[in-house]
């Protein structure tokens, strides 16, 4: 388990570096240069260049790419041009509502997933299989943010019993969380709806193993058989899936940020594209993107230590 | 087998609208019309106008154009490279379908939609760059997809014969290979579709993607979403286009995995 930990430790600061690389070449390859862009076509060329020096952008492509990287890893984001402070700061404010939101939608859409996935699954064929399979076949069709804008109407707009945006902050939490509701029903809905299809799949897969059988024949009952034997069975290629999925989810988040104006850090980066602020744009992406590898490489060490033949892999 | 009738009615759907809009919309998809604004469907306008007067119907009829458009090219050029690639890797195997291979695991672990973000932020909006980035992510799916099947296939005894006959690694790769691994290429593609269009969506509603007088459903979406006390029908009609044209693909790809692979039917 140490070996593969190490090797997939390796994968994942090899993944790290090309990230940084993608996103420093995305910007780098801009045409003109950042603080160009950041004042607009109508800046002088001495108001461009004083913003570039300021920034740093003045400099050679390798020492601005060692920079960015040595800074980050020493919690410096460098400047942003728009609220002329520094990045790490407020990306730090802006976290404090998209972990939240994460982290709610993915154990939203895990516990839909998993008693919804169970349920099919114990009753292959039937209706309630087929039920949950249309009711799955729907929430992958529906846009995340569509589902946001649908739930507004019925909760907010309708009802009147949850608010249709903004944030409070935390200094009350129960009204925070309240806020959070529809945003993470929005994202855990449709994420629930392709787990499901994936929980129900690889259970459906278990439980046509060798081990099933004898788990029924030595007295389990079917339902039984199924939780204790066939769902840690099950249980590595979810996890896998799972994580492949958290990407999804923090692409769902930049958008679901938007529609319910919760200061996020998709907000963020709404706000940046809007205000050509780049430099923020970079680092958000690069650390929504590093949240999403760092996930997946925690979810394969999880599969291997349930799983040792994944280790070999 | 009902789903991939399904699909196809859904899918033929969405493709007739885009058609017709071509020739005939009951008005000019971005006309304004400031005196009819916001009224409610009638035999004027039988979804209603929006917060512009624009005639909803004749803009959902439009804005299939875009979807269509953006998922056949973002699909086309994911297809057209992944394809090449993943047959290089195959055909030349040993260290460089290792390296080949490396990469797109890279590229496959940066989220689509960020990337597509990033170079819609630096590049400037509009559906081009979308419709590029989304292909772009859309390359080493195809990549990994082609050179594990082309594997397969190369093992069998056609391919052998192949080149036991003397045919060369790449007239093998095309006259053999390919044809015998379209099927899963096709079911892939029509998913990459239906991911191409959510994506779409959620750039332009984010305003990175189609820029007006362009219609595009995501941004229909973003311009009701002030009018939701008012007019709440005005989101209801974008979405429900994108679940549907969504649903259409992806009925069609289950019914066409099942179709081309029988093992897959007997499992599920």
């Amino acid at each position: 388990m140490l070996s593969f930990a190490l090797r997939r430790l390796g994968v994942l600061v090899a993944t790290l570096f090309v990230a940084t690389l993608i996103v420093f070449g995305a910007l780098e390859a801009l045409p003109g240069n950042a603080a160009q862009t950041m004042l607009g076509a109508s800046a002088t060329p001495e108001a461009v260049a004083a913003l570039a020096h300021k920034l740093g952008l003045d400099q050679p492509v390798h020492s601005r790419y060692l920079a960015w990287v040595g800074g980050a890893l020493h919690g410096d984001l460098g400047l942003s041009y728009a609220y002329n402070s520094p990045i790490a700061p407020l990306i730090g404010e802006r976290l404090a509502v998209t972990l939240p939101l994460t982290l709610l939608s993915m154990t939203l859409a895990s516990a839909i997933a998993l008693s919804a996935g169970v349920y099919a699954a114990e009753r292959r064929g039937k209706v309630g299989d087929a039920a949950v399979m249309t009711l799955s076949q729907f929430g992958l069709a529906i846009p995340n943010f569509w589902l946001g804008v649908v739930l507004v109407l019925i909760f907010s707009v309708h009802w009147r019993v949850l608010p249709s945006g903004g944030f409070p902050g935390w200094g009350d939490p129960l009204k925070a969380m309240r806020a959070l509701i529809l945003p993470a029903l929005a994202l855990g809905l449709v994420q629930a709806a392709i787990l499901t299809r994936v929980t129900r799949s690889a259970l459906v897969e278990a439980v046509g193993e060798d081990f099933m059988r004898t788990a029924r024949a030595k007295g389990l009952s079917r339902r039984a058989a199924l939780w204790r034997h066939a769902l840690p069975n099950a249980a590595p290629p979810i996890l896998v899936i799972a994580g492949l999925q958290f990407s999804a989810l923090i692409s769902g988040a930049v958008v679901v940020e938007n529609v319910f104006v919760l200061p996020g850090l998709g907000r963020l980066i709404a706000q940046s594209i809007a205000n050509r602020d780049v430099l923020v744009v970079e680092d958000c992406v690069m650390g929504l993107a590093g949240m999403v590898i760092l996930v997946n490489a925690l979810v394969d060490m999880a599969a291997a230590a349930i799983d040792p033949r994944l280790r070999r892999a | 087998m009902t789903s991939l009738r399904l699909g196809l009615v859904f899918v033929s759907l969405v493709a007739l609208a885009a058609l017709v809009s071509l020739v005939w919309t009951p008005y000019p998809p971005a006309a304004l019309d400031i005196a009819h604004k916001l009224t409610a469907p009638s035999a004027a306008h039988w979804l209603g106008s929006d917060a512009l007067g624009r005639d909803v119907l004749s803009e959902i009829l439009a804005g299939a154009r875009v979807s269509l458009l953006v998922g056949v090219i973002a699909v086309g050029v994911g297809l057209t490279f992944g394809v090449a690639l993943g047959l290089v890797a195959s055909s030349v195997g040993g260290g460089f379908e290792d390296l080949l291979m490396k990469a797109c695991d890279f590229a496959y672990a940066f989220p689509a939609l960020l990337l597509a973000i990033l170079l819609t932020a630096t590049y400037g909006p509009g559906v081009f760059n979308a419709i590029l980035a989304i292909g772009l992510a859309n390359v080493p799916v195809f990549a990994k997809l082609t050179r594990a099947a082309a594997n397969a296939s190369l093992s069998r005894e056609y391919a052998l014969a192949a080149r036991a006959a003397g045919r060369g690694p790449a007239a093998i790769a095309v006259e053999h290979v390919l044809p015998n691994i379209a099927a899963p290429l096709i079911v892939q593609a029509t998913i990459q579709f239906a991911i191409a269009i959510l994506a779409e969506a959620a750039l332009s509603y984010l305003g990175l993607g189609a820029q007006p007088p362009l219609v595009s459903w995501g941004r229909m979406l973003a311009d009701a979403q002030g009018w939701l006390f008012v007019a709440p029908r005005l989101a209801l009609f974008p979405g429900l286009a994108i679940a549907f044209a969504v649903l259409g693909l992806n009925l069609l790809g289950d019914g066409l995995r099942d179709a081309l692979d029988p093992k897959l039917r007997a499992r599920a």
